[in-house]
C-alpha cells in the first residue's frame, strides 16, 4: 500500500472527519490564543529598549517583580481579594442553588436559573458603575440612609477600597457560582436522602453526609471558575477600588499602555497566570476525593 | 412551609443581583445632575441628549458592525467545533475541545494583552478587526456550550434515514440536521452578539481609532456631569440585553423541545 493510498483509505475513517471538522476552530484557537500565550511568555524575557524590544533573553524582569514591594503589593492584595470574593459569592450562591433544586417544583427551575443570569448578561461596565453610584459618599445608599435618618454622617469605609471591589465582584460573579453547584445537586439521586433519611439521620446530618459531599465537584468547579477570572479583573478595581483598592491588572495595563513597557507587563502577567494556576491545582488536590470515581 | 427560609434567602438574594439595574431608570428620568435621593423629578432630557452626541452615534456604529461579524463568526466555528465533538470520535479530542473552551475560564486581561503583544509584533493596525478577532476567541466557546446540547439531543436515526433515502451528506445536513439545531444557532448568535456589546477589556486593548460603546463609555465616566446621560445610555443597554436574551432563551428552549431533549436550564 503506498502512502498515498494509505492517506486516502484514512481520510475516511471518523478521526479524520472529526479532525477535519473541528480543524477550522482549532485553528483559530491556535493562531490566536496559543500563539499569543506563547509570545506573552517569550517577552516577558525580553526587555524594553526605547521604542523596541532588546530581545537577549534575561531574568531582569522577574528579579524586579519580586523585589519592587509595588509589585509583590499588588500581587498579594489581587489573592487576597480574589480569595475572598470566591469565598463570599460561593458560600452566598450555595443556599441560592440548593433552594432551586430541592425545593422549586421541577417545571420552574429554568424560568429561576433564567431570572438569576439576567443581570449577568447586562452590561459589566454599567453595573460596576452603578456601585459606585450605590456606595459613593454622596451615594444612593449614603443619601438614602442619612435621609431615613438611620446614620448621622455618611458611611465612608463602603467605597474606594477593598471591600467595595469584593462586594461588587461577589455581586458580578454571582451567576457563576450558582451555576455549577446547582448541576451538581441536580445530579443526586433523591433515594440517598431517603435512605439516610430511613436510616435515622436527622436533616443537618443527612445535609452534611450525603448532600454536601455529593455536591462538592460543584463546589470545587464555581470556586474556580469564579476565582480565576477575577484576579484579573480590571474595570472593578478602577472604579470602586481608589488607591488601596487597585488589583495587578492595573499594573498590567499601566504598564502597556502608559509606560510603554510590554516585557514588564508581560511578566507580571505570567506570574499572575502562574500565581492562579498553583492555587487551583492546590485546591483541586485537597478536594481531589470527592472528585475521583464519580461519573 | 418546608424551605420557608430558603425562599425568602433566595428572594433577598435575586433583590441584591438586581438593585443595581433596577436604579438605572430611577436616575436616568431623574431631573438632577446628581445620582442621590431623594428623586428629584421626571425628565426626558438625557435621553433626548444621547440623540445629538456624534461620537456616540459612531461608537454604537462600531459595536453593531463588531458584534454582527463576531457572532457571526463564532457561531460558524462554533458549529464545526459542537458538530465534532458529538458525531465523531477523533484523536486527542478531549485536549483540543477543553483547549479552545479555556478563553471561558482565562482573564480577559490575558487575552486582551496576549493578542495586543503578537498584533504590534506583527505590526498590524488596531481596527475594529483586532478588536473582532479578540471577541471571537471569547464567545466561540458560549456557541459551543449552547450548541453542543443542541446537536447532542440530535437522534441520529433521522440522517440514517435520510442517507438511505439516498442524500449526500450535504444534503442531509441542510435539510435535516440544520433545521433542528436552528434554534441552537439563533440563541448563540444572539448570545454572542450580547457578549460582544457589552465586553469592555479586549476591546479597551485592541481598539484603534474606533472605539466601541463600551469603550466610549468608559472615557465618559471621569466627567461627573455627564453621569445622567450615562444613566440613559445604560437603560436602553440593559433593556435591550434583557430582551435579547429572553429571545435566545426562547429559541434555545424551543430548540431542546424539538429534538425531545430534556430541559437542563441556563446557558452555561
Amino acid at each position: 500500500m503506498t502512502l498515498g493510498e494509505r492517506l486516502r483509505r484514512w481520510s475516511r475513517t471518523e478521526s479524520a472527519s472529526g479532525l477535519l471538522l473541528v480543524s477550522p476552530t482549532a485553528i483559530y484557537a491556535l493562531l490566536l490564543l496559543l500563539l499569543p500565550l506563547t509570545a506573552i511568555f517569550v517577552v516577558s524575557f525580553w526587555t524594553q529598549d526605547f521604542l523596541t524590544f532588546d530581545m537577549t533573553f534575561t531574568l531582569k524582569n522577574y528579579r524586579e517583580a519580586f523585589s519592587d514591594p509595588l509589585y509583590m503589593l499588588l500581587m498579594g492584595r489581587s489573592v487576597l481579594i480574589s480569595l475572598s470574593v470566591t469565598a463570599a459569592t460561593v458560600i452566598l450562591a450555595f443556599p441560592v442553588a440548593y433552594f432551586i433544586s430541592f425545593h422549586v417544583p421541577a417545571n420552574r427551575k429554568s424560568l429561576w436559573i433564567f431570572l438569576i443570569t439576567i443581570p449577568f448578561w447586562t452590561s459589566y461596565l454599567i453595573r460596576v458603575f452603578l456601585w459606585k453610584v450605590i456606595l459613593g459618599y454622596n451615594g444612593v445608599l449614603n443619601s438614602g440612609l442619612l435621609g431615613l435618618g438611620i446614620i448621622e454622617e455618611p458611611l465612608t469605609f463602603i467605597l474606594y477600597n477593598a471591600n467595595a471591589v469584593v462586594i461588587t465582584l461577589a455581586h458580578a460573579y454571582a451567576p457563576f457560582a450558582i451555576l455549577p453547584i446547582f448541576v451538581a445537586l441536580e445530579k443526586i439521586d433523591r433515594s440517598f436522602l431517603e435512605a439516610s433519611r430511613d436510616l435515622g439521620e436527622n436533616h443537618l446530618v443527612t445535609f452534611l453526609r450525603v448532600t454536601l459531599p455529593l455536591a462538592m465537584p460543584g463546589v470545587v468547579a464555581a470556586v474556580l471558575i469564579v476565582f480565576i477570572p477575577t484576579i484579573g479583573d480590571y474595570v472593578t478595581p478602577r472604579l470602586v477600588g481608589g488607591p488601596d483598592g487597585l488589583m495587578i491588572a492595573n499594573m498590567i495595563q499601566t504598564q502597556f499602555l502608559r509606560l510603554n513597557n510590554a516585557p514588564m507587563g508581560a511578566t507580571l502577567a505570567v506570574i499572575a497566570m502562574l500565581i492562579v494556576t498553583a492555587i487551583s491545582l492546590g485546591f483541586i488536590l485537597l478536594n481531589r476525593k470527592f472528585l475521583k470515581g464519580r461519573k | 412551609m418546608k424551605g420557608g427560609w430558603l425562599r425568602s434567602y433566595t428572594i433577598g438574594y435575586l433583590v441584591f443581583l438586581y438593585l443595581p439595574i433596577l436604579l438605572l431608570p430611577l436616575f436616568a428620568f431623574n431631573d438632577a445632575t446628581v445620582i442621590a435621593f431623594p428623586l428629584r423629578g421626571f425628565t426626558t432630557e438625557w435621553f433626548s441628549q444621547l440623540t445629538e452626541i456624534t461620537a456616540l452615534h459612531d461608537a454604537v456604529k462600531n459595536s453593531l458592525y463588531i458584534a454582527v461579524v463576531t457572532s457571526l463568526l463564532s457561531v460558524t466555528l462554533g458549529i464545526c467545533a459542537a458538530r465534532a465533538a458529538t458525531k465523531y470520535e477523533f484523536p486527542l479530542k478531549k485536549s483540543i475541545i477543553g483547549f479552545i473552551m479555556l478563553p471561558l475560564v482565562l482573564p480577559e486581561i490575558i487575552v486582551a494583552v496576549s493578542l495586543l503583544v503578537v498584533l504590534l509584533q506583527l505590526g498590524l493596525n488596531l481596527s475594529r478587526w483586532t478588536v473582532i478577532m479578540g471577541h471571537v476567541l471569547i464567545c466561540t466557546p458560549f456557541c459551543i456550550a449552547i450548541l453542543n446540547s443542541a446537536f447532542g439531543n440530535l437522534d441520529a436515526s433521522l440522517e440514517e434515514a435520510a442517507y438511505d433515502l439516498g442524500e449526500t451528506r450535504w444534503s442531509t445536513f441542510r435539510l435535516i440536521t440544520l433545521p433542528l439545531v436552528m434554534p441552537g444557532i439563533i440563541s448563540s448568535l444572539l448570545i454572542s452578539f450580547t457578549i460582544s456589546l457589552d465586553e469592555f477589556i479586549i476591546a479597551f486593548f485592541l481598539t484603534g481609532t474606533e472605539p466601541t460603546l463600551p469603550v466610549y463609555l468608559w472615557s465618559q465616566f471621569r466627567f461627573p456631569a455627564k453621569i445622567p446621560v450615562v444613566m440613559a445610555l445604560g437603560t436602553i443597554l440593559v433593556m435591550a440585553s434583557v430582551l435579547l436574551l429572553t429571545f435566545a432563551e426562547y429559541f434555545r428552549r424551543r430548540g431542546i423541545r424539538r429534538s425531545g431533549g430534556k430541559d437542563t436550564g441556563g446557558f452555561l
